[in-house]
């Protein structure tokens, strides 16, 4: 039963649709400004901290916290310039291209678990905006097309910097989306799903369960997948197409005041949505590393209240780790010295790719081995993944890539039955 | 005010596939830059890909292709990434030896 | 309060909503981009008109070939788009007029194509009538995408349970040409890499 269905007795159909859609947006569109605005003044305290100074701290009393808010004020302020070289059209809408696709990413992230797997579809939900069964995939589809909005600012600036920026930009991107596309790969191929609420409750228990910890080749797979999130979402160290010293501003040169805040929000909406793909991928997801809600009972086993007190802490679990993953990043940011640009691609297409490729391989080796065990292979499977298994037949129905490529041609039948009845349960 | 509140039929994705396939025949026949005609070409296959999408949906007819239409407009898919990888290291080569990507331009081996 | 303010009305049907608007940007993008002249616009209207497709995919119930469509295919155009503006972005390329000639001869051919595939399209009643209510397919598309895994693999789920056919050889699925295309795509990869090297010229050595 979707939200809207409640309304519906009170109000005529298609207002209660539009009602409910606006909400879902309006709410979704909070989230990812709040967290481009808290990432802002984050940002400018980690950056501070480490330079081993303060940081704003007299906006808004202490710690600056109004910080962001008043750089909001001011860019609004700003004037919206144009430059007369420049393909106006194109130029224009070239900020919103960028947000828009960064928002979408946000679509299909759940962001609890919710009882998605409930004996009774009436009362099964999730905590995601479109449940999609390849939701992994769209993300990853997605993702890669926030390098659009950049190519087209960069190209109608009508600029050399800014021409240079969008080119880099996406020879950047295009090449890091393969290896970032195997890392995401890996943690599908343990969980047998592309399907994010599966692969999330699939880690529930204690962190021995997260994919992190599955065996040793997952384990260096997310540190990949960090490098290569990274120069995804065009942060230092690789933040080239706004390289200061070279380029000016990049692709950003030529925008100014509300068209400039949108580009950096949809930056920071990005960096927040690739970690927040990278907890679910790699780090539990909505499961902290101690099953608090399991130990207090608070599962939808014990009632609707008991379960969404469970769904929310599963939600700050989530918002946590994914908070933990944009600081990371800054931490990176003001770290490491920018690589040039050959060192860029030497980085991709030397190091991360054939690295991805070779735990891709180890991973299906470990998983011939030691098929179904968890932590680095010392745990023999964890029990709520496999009461989950039993009670819903729904768990593993893609598990069969992985596992039905075994050498035994009676086991693969085998196998290739199981999956078959799996995916005729679901029908 | 009908199609609002109606169901949607098979026909409409198909008049829907059959307008993009035009405007990629358009493309392809007007543009003199190669690029531009391998835009046409991506509208064109596009536009099958509907085609075949539309009669794979099980949403759409109550017998429908099942799981080839979208089998197949996978493959069709991949194939298209292949062949504009293909085209576009021609017309970088071309662009290089000739200084320009007009097709009209590509006639040296004209008899 | 009433539960529909419009008794004569029927209930607005969504996916129709939905459908109308990606299927109007769709083509009103895939007109443009026949339209216009400048190679980088063309470029982003056939994005925008390609990503509603993948729109028409995802409604059309297809969730794994609208997100493939999304990365492969408009992720390609972008490509196009950036050697766009590599090779046109500086001086007299970026917009190549086409004669008024080749125009009407264009006009006439497409004009022909329209009439004979939207009457193709809409001639057969079966096309005509959407589902019946009652037929409607569970909407759940849970395992879309392991159907589809499987039948990569060479197995079709959704034959298992009808009689085999003897013409098609069972439940025969995909896997010859799952590897028939990975070698493409490996055959691919290598002539284009082998093509668009870079090369240098004769004179400098």
């Amino acid at each position: 039963m979707i939200m809207a269905e409640y309304l519906i007795p009170y109000i005529s159909p298609w207002l209660a649709y539009l009602l409910v859609g606006l909400v879902q947006c309006g709410l979704l569109l909070t989230v990812v400004l709040l967290v481009a605005a808290v990432c802002n003044w984050l940002e400018r305290k980690v950056s501070a901290r480490i330079q081993d100074r303060l940081g704003p701290t007299r906006t808004g009393g202490r710690f600056g916290w109004l910080q962001s808010p008043a750089d909001g004020i001011k860019l609004l302020t700003k004037e919206d310039l144009v430059p007369a070289a420049a393909d106006r059209r194109l130029f224009l809408i070239a900020p919103y291209v960028s947000f828009a696709i960064s928002l979408a990413v946000y679509l299909a992230i759940p962001w609890a678990g919710g009882n998605a797997f409930s004996a009774d579809p009436q009362k099964a939900h999730d905590w995601t905006c479109v449940r999609l069964d390849a939701a992994v995939f769209f993300i990853m589809a997605v993702s890669g097309l926030e390098v659009f909005g950049v190519i087209l600012g960069g190209y109608a600036s009508g600029s050399k910097w800014s021409l240079y920026g969008a080119m880099r930009e996406a020879a950047q991107v295009i090449s890091y989306e393969i290896p970032l596309g195997l890392c995401v790969v890996i943690p599908v191929l343990i969980a047998g799903t592309m399907d994010l609420v599966q692969m999330g409750n699939q880690q529930s228990g204690w962190f021995w369960n997260w994919y992190l910890l599955h065996d040793p080749f997952t384990f260096a797979t997310f540190w990949i997948y960090i490098t290569c999130a990274v120069a995804h979402t065009n942060r230092a160290p690789f933040d080239l197409p706004e390289a200061e010293s070279e380029l000016v501003a990049g692709f950003l040169t030529e925008y100014s005041g509300f068209r400039w805040t949108i580009f950096f929000m949809a930056e920071y909406g990005a960096m927040f949505a690739i970690s927040a793909l990278a907890a679910i991928l790699f780090l539990g997801g909505w499961n902290g590393p101690i099953p608090v809600a399991q130990i207090l009972g608070l599962t939808w086993e014990h009632g609707a209240i008991a379960g969404y007190a469970g769904d929310v802490l599963g939600f700050c679990n989530l918002f946590a780790k994914a908070s933990a993953g944009v600081i990371f990043m800054m931490w990176l940011r003001w770290t490491l010295p920018r690589l040039r640009i050959d060192q860029v691609m030497t980085t991709c297409l030397k190091y991360c790719l054939p690295l991805a490729s070779i735990m891709l391989a180890g991973v299906l080796a470990w998983n011939f081995t030691l098929p179904g065990r968890m932590f680095f292979g010392i745990s023999p499977g964890s029990p709520p993944r496999m009461e989950k298994q039993a009670e819903t037949m729904d768990e593993s129905s893609s598990e069969g890539v992985a596992v039905s490529l075994s050498r035994d041609p009676q086991e693969r039948i085998a196998n290739w039955q199981f999956q078959i009845a799996n995916c005729k349960l679901n029908d | 005010m009908e199609l609002l509140t109606q169901p949607i039929g098979l026909s409409h994705y198909l008049v829907v596939s059959a307008l993009l396939f035009v405007c990629g025949v358009a493309c392809m026949a007007t543009k003199r830059n190669l690029l531009g005609v391998l835009m046409g070409i991506e509208l064109v296959l596009s536009g099958a890909n509907l085609n075949f999408v539309a009669f794979g949906s099980p949403y759409l007819q109550s017998k429908s292709l099942g799981m080839d239409g979208q089998m197949i407009a996978l493959f069709v898919i991949v194939l298209a990434a292949a062949e504009a990888a293909v085209a576009l290291a021609i017309a970088l080569n071309y662009y290089h030896t000739h200084a320009t990507v007009d097709v009209d331009k590509a006639d040296e081996l004209k008899g | 309060m009433a539960t529909d303010h419009y008794p004569h009305m029927p209930p607005i049907n969504w996916p129709s909503v939905f459908f109308l608007f990606f299927a109007i940007t769709a083509c009103a993008f895939a007109v443009a981009v026949v339209v216009t002249g400048n190679i980088v616009r063309m470029a982003c209207y056939l994005v925008v008109s390609l990503s509603a497709v993948a729109g028409l995919f995802f409604l059309a119930g297809a969730e794994f070939l609208g997100a493939a469509q999304l990365l492969v295919y408009v992720g390609g155009t972008m490509v196009l788009l950036v050697f766009g503006v590599m090779l046109t972005a500086q001086g007299p390329f970026v917009s190549m007029r086409t004669g008024g000639g080749q125009w009407v001869m264009a006009l006439l051919i497409v004009c022909a194509l329209a009439v004979i595939l939207i009457s193709v399209s809409t001639i057969v009643p079966a096309w005509n009538k959407p589902l019946p209510a009652n037929e409607k397919p569970v909407a759940s598309t849970a395992s879309e995408s392991a159907r589809l895994g499987m039948g990569l693999l060479g197995l079709r789920t959704e034959r298992l349970e009808s009689p085999p056919d003897p013409a098609a050889g069972g439940m025969s699925g995909y896997l010859l040409m799952f590897e028939i295309i990975s070698v493409h795509l490996l055959v691919v990869l290598i002539g284009a890499a082998y093509l668009a090297r870079a090369r240098r010229r004769k004179d400098e050595g």
